[in-house]
């Protein structure tokens, strides 16, 4: 053997086990040089890789493992001892850098294996972020489903096209196998199956309203799930099918009845219907929260847009019965103008018509008396002035009231003597009184002003008429009428709370108290007797006659003159008082009172005749231009006629002292006349009197007769004593306003 | 035939004209304003009426003659009739012409010639009564009776 270093293998080298060894070192050595050349590579590929100094060991492990075994390939025959020396420090080597890196492993591996944890989880949360996201669009999704349910809801008031799409777009929506409405019947005892989504006429099945399970719908403001198999819910045939989940839900009905027009309905009184969802069978979908959370916002919706579809029919139905009342109304205001124009028409007539009649009748009796006649005949003609007198009365008190209730009376104010009138009350009274035996007194305060303002013709109507009364009921006894100024203290009675008189500085209140000791009043009675055509029911007050209306008249005139009327009794015969205030006008003390009225009663009969007073009548008809010449002749004038205007103006004259102008008839230019002479005439002495004869008093003939200057209006009928009276009146004062 | 009995002929027969309600009381009154100053006012006023209504119904029928009516000259004669018969105390023509006067308003054509040709026979029965009242009036004068007065039984 040689000296070298050389070393010796074990085993000899041909040796079938070294050649092997021999080979398997070659690829050894070549895979752990080329894996580290791999890595690299793909490291250097990849971007992020977080060890860089790890993998740096790492390869440094393995270059020098393979390092090892290439020199190891030397070992396999004689090798030098520097072939050993490498390979031993190449084995060093390596055992170091895999101790090193074997050490470093510890530390690294278990963060690489927490890498891929980390990985795993962040791939669970997307998975579970991608999940949700789904969630969240489908709900908005459904969101959008119920906004456009709900417009489609609200679009209409119609209630049945609200419930069918109701329906049909929560099918949709919801992708329902059915949808069924059940509506209360009318007794409210039973559900009746109203609406259905897929079949087009539901058989009209009913379920009692009271089953537990509809309770607890109706009770929960919520959708309820319910079971598949209740009544309610087995709309469909039964068949293989597994029926899928089914859910219900309450709508509550604002039903037409619940609506007073007043009132709001009580929550009480609700009713509801039952809507009744159900998912496909045979699916495993279960109902979601949201989707029962847009069941119910929808079952709301609906009830609202119900609720205004009923208060929709219910205005369209209180609009429609307020038409038919305008309707009525109209109508009944219509005909109750034809009624009033009706009456005004036939008061007109009556105005007319009526007083034709009573003038022959007036005039022919009043003629008569003058005659020669029989004390039996005297008499009948006496009844007969009378009865006619009464009549020509009612007809005047008749168009009295009338005119009262239609408010267009108004009074005459004028000056006029206030002593005069009671003595006139008085005057009248007497023989009645007088052959009734009962005795009348009057008391007059010495505070009470001798002239007052007021309506002269309806005082007197009035306190006559209350006098009268008082005779009328009383059959024995006495009467006694004291007037007085009412002080503010005596103003206000208790009895009369409504009336609040003011006095003040031109005005007084004159207070009228007649007290007799007839047949009294009931109590009950009282308040009867101010109205028109009562009378009380005892036979002693039938027999006395009379229409009824002189009170009522009275109250009017009464309330005219800002009075007040009312009667005191203490019961059945007990006698009773009348008391009535009324608000006259203080007169100025510097003028001297004009007398411009006449008291309707002629208070003395002057001239019976007027002998050659020269006077013109001017009518367009000859028969009554004849009649009243007749009477004018009878009274001793010298009647001229004339028949048209021109020839009125033509023959006027000073020497005629009166002129008759009949002016009733239209369009007659009569008031043009009466112009015409005034003009003709300036000096007031030289004129002769106006007077205008017409059947008509009414206010407008009246206020044109004043206009033009008349001196007077006569109403026709003319008896002679009117006649008389008038003429004596005229050449008396030059003045007369009416003589009736 | 003797006065008292034609006395109670007129008196009957004036009765029954106011019975009939062809006289109202205003013709009494015309009675009543003739005596010896104006012995022949009945007449006279009667006369006067049965000249004016002749006219009157000629214009009448004149007017309603024509193709276009004028209402208010129609209305214009009627109301004059109507004031000369009630002045009169023609009651029943008074009555026609006041239902007359109420179609002139309405303007109705056909109801007012009925009217008129009620009015014109209204009219001829009165003139006839009056003529035959005021003839044996004439009568009793002449035979040197006095006219009774007319009682009335009201």
């Amino acid at each position: 053997m040689d000296s070298c270093n050389c070393i010796e293998p074990q085993w000899p080298p041909d040796d079938l086990l070294m050649k092997y060894q021999y080979i398997s070192d070659f690829f050894i050595a070549l895979a752990y040089f080329s894996i580290p050349l791999e890595l690299i590579y793909f490291v250097k590929k990849s971007a992020v890789f977080p060890y860089r100094w790890v993998l740096v060991q790492f390869g440094a492990f393995i270059v020098l493992c393979g390092a090892t075994h290439l020199i190891n390939l030397w070992t396999f025959t004689m090798h030098t001892r520097t072939v050993a020396m490498v390979m031993t420090t190449a084995k060093v080597f390596t055992a170091v850098v895999s101790c090193a890196t074997a050490l470093m492993l510890v530390h690294i591996i278990p963060d690489l294996l927490s890498v891929k944890t980390r990985e795993l989880f962040l791939k669970n949360k997307a998975a579970e972020l991608d999940r949700e996201m789904g969630l969240i669009r489908t709900q908005e999704e459904t969101g959008r489903h119920v906004r456009m349910l709900t417009h489609e809801i609200r679009s209409t008031l119609d209630r049945h096209t609200i419930l069918k799409t109701t329906l049909v777009e929560l099918g949709r929506t919801l992708a329902l196998e059915e949808c069924a409405l059940w509506m209360p019947t009318r007794t409210g005892l039973e559900l009746q199956l109203s609406y259905t989504l897929r079949q087009q006429n539901p058989v009209g099945y009913t379920v009692p309203i009271h089953l537990p399970v509809i309770n607890q719908v109706f009770s929960s403001s919520h959708a309820v799930k319910i079971s598949p198999k209740c009544p309610v819910a087995r709309i469909r045939p039964a068949g293989k099918y597994m029926p899928g989940e089914v859910v219900a839900v309450r709508v509550p009905l604002l039903h037409l009845s619940n609506f007073q027009i007043n009132d709001w309905p009580e929550l009480s009184t609700k009713r509801y219907a039952l809507m009744v969802l159900m998912l496909p069978s045979d699916s495993a979908r279960q109902w979601h929260v949201h989707e029962l959370e847009l069941v119910e916002v929808v079952a709301d919706q609906v009830a609202v847009a119900l609720s205004h579809a009923a208060i929709l029919e219910e205005s369209m139905r209180a609009r429609d019965l307020l038409m038919e009342q305008n309707v009525a109304l109209d109508l009944a205001r219509r005909e109750a103008e034809t009624a009033i124009r009706a009456r005004n028409d036939f008061l007109a007539v009556m105005n007319h018509e009526m007083r034709t009649p009573m003038h022959a009748i007036i005039a022919l009796s009043s003629l008569l008396q003058e005659t020669e006649l029989t004390p039996e005949q005297r008499l009948m003609v006496e009844t007969i002035l009378k009865s006619s007198n009464l009549l020509s009365t009612l007809i005047n008190d008749v168009l009295d009231l009338s005119r009262l209730e239609d408010g267009s009376l108004q009074l005459d104010l004028g000056t006029f003597n206030l002593f005069a009138v009671f003595r006139e009350v008085l005057n009248l009274i007497k023989p009645i009184a007088s052959v009734k035996k009962l005795h009348v007194s009057l008391n007059l305060a010495p505070d009470l002003p001798e002239y007052a303002i007021g309506d002269e013709k309806r005082l007197m109507q009035t306190i006559l008429n209350v006098v009268g009364n008082a005779v009328k009921f009383s059959k024995e006894g006495s009467i006694s009428i004291t007037a007085f100024v009412a002080k503010s203290e005596l103003l206000r009675d208790s009895r009369t709370p409504e009336f609040f008189p003011v006095p003040s500085d031109n005005h007084f209140y004159l207070r009228v108290q007649v007290k007799d000791s007839g047949v009294g009043i009931s109590p009950q009675d009282i308040p009867k007797l101010f109205t028109k055509f009562a009378q009380t029911q005892s036979t002693a007050t039938r027999n006395s006659g009379g229409s009824g209306l002189g009170l009522a008249i009275c109250k009017r005139f009464v309330n005219l003159m800002e009075g007040h009327i009312w009667i005191e009794s203490e019961g059945l015969g007990k006698g009773c008082t009348a008391i009535f205030m009324v608000k006259l006008g203080i007169p100025e003390r510097s003028n001297e009172p004009k007398l411009p009225f006449m008291p309707k009663v002629p208070t003395n009969h002057g001239p019976t005749a007027f002998p050659g007073l020269k006077v013109l009548v001017m009518d367009e008809n000859g028969v009554s231009r004849m009649v009243t010449k007749g009477l004018l002749v009878r009274l001793g004038c010298d009647v001229t006629m004339v028949s048209s205007s021109e020839e009125c103006l033509r023959v006027v004259s000073h020497e005629h002292k009166v002129v008759f102008m009949d002016v009733c008839v239209p369009g007659m230019d009569g008031y043009e006349v009466a112009i015409r002479i005034n003009e003709k005439f300036t000096k007031r002495h030289e004129r002769p009197v106006i007077v205008a004869l017409t059947g008509n008093t009414d206010k407008v003939t009246k206020e044109n007769c004043m206009r033009v200057g008349m001196d007077g209006i006569i109403l026709k009928p003319v008896s002679l004593d009117k006649m008389r009276s008038v003429l004596s009146d005229l050449l008396e004062h030059r003045v007369l306003f009416e003589a009736i | 035939m003797e006065v008292g009995q034609m006395q109670r002929r007129l008196v009957d027969y004036t009765k029954s004209l106011f019975m009939e309600g062809f006289l109202d009381a205003q013709f009494l009154q015309l009675q009543q304003l003739q005596d010896e100053s104006n012995p022949d006012f009945v007449v006279e006023v009667v006369s006067l009426f049965f000249d004016d209504s002749e006219k009157l119904l000629n214009d009448l029928t004149m007017a309603l003659d024509q193709p276009n009516v004028d209402f208010k000259k129609v209305d214009a004669h009627v109301h004059q009739l109507k004031g000369s018969s009630s002045s009169i105390g023609a009651q029943r023509v008074k009555n026609a012409c006041i239902a007359f006067r109420s179609f002139c308003e309405e303007q109705n054509i056909d109801a007012t010639l009925r009217c008129l040709q009620q009015v014109k026979q209204e009219y001829y029965l009165v003139k006839n009564k009056l003529e035959t009242m005021l003839r044996v009036k004439q009568q009793i004068v002449a035979a040197g009776g006095s006219i009774p007065m007319i009682e009335l039984g009201f």
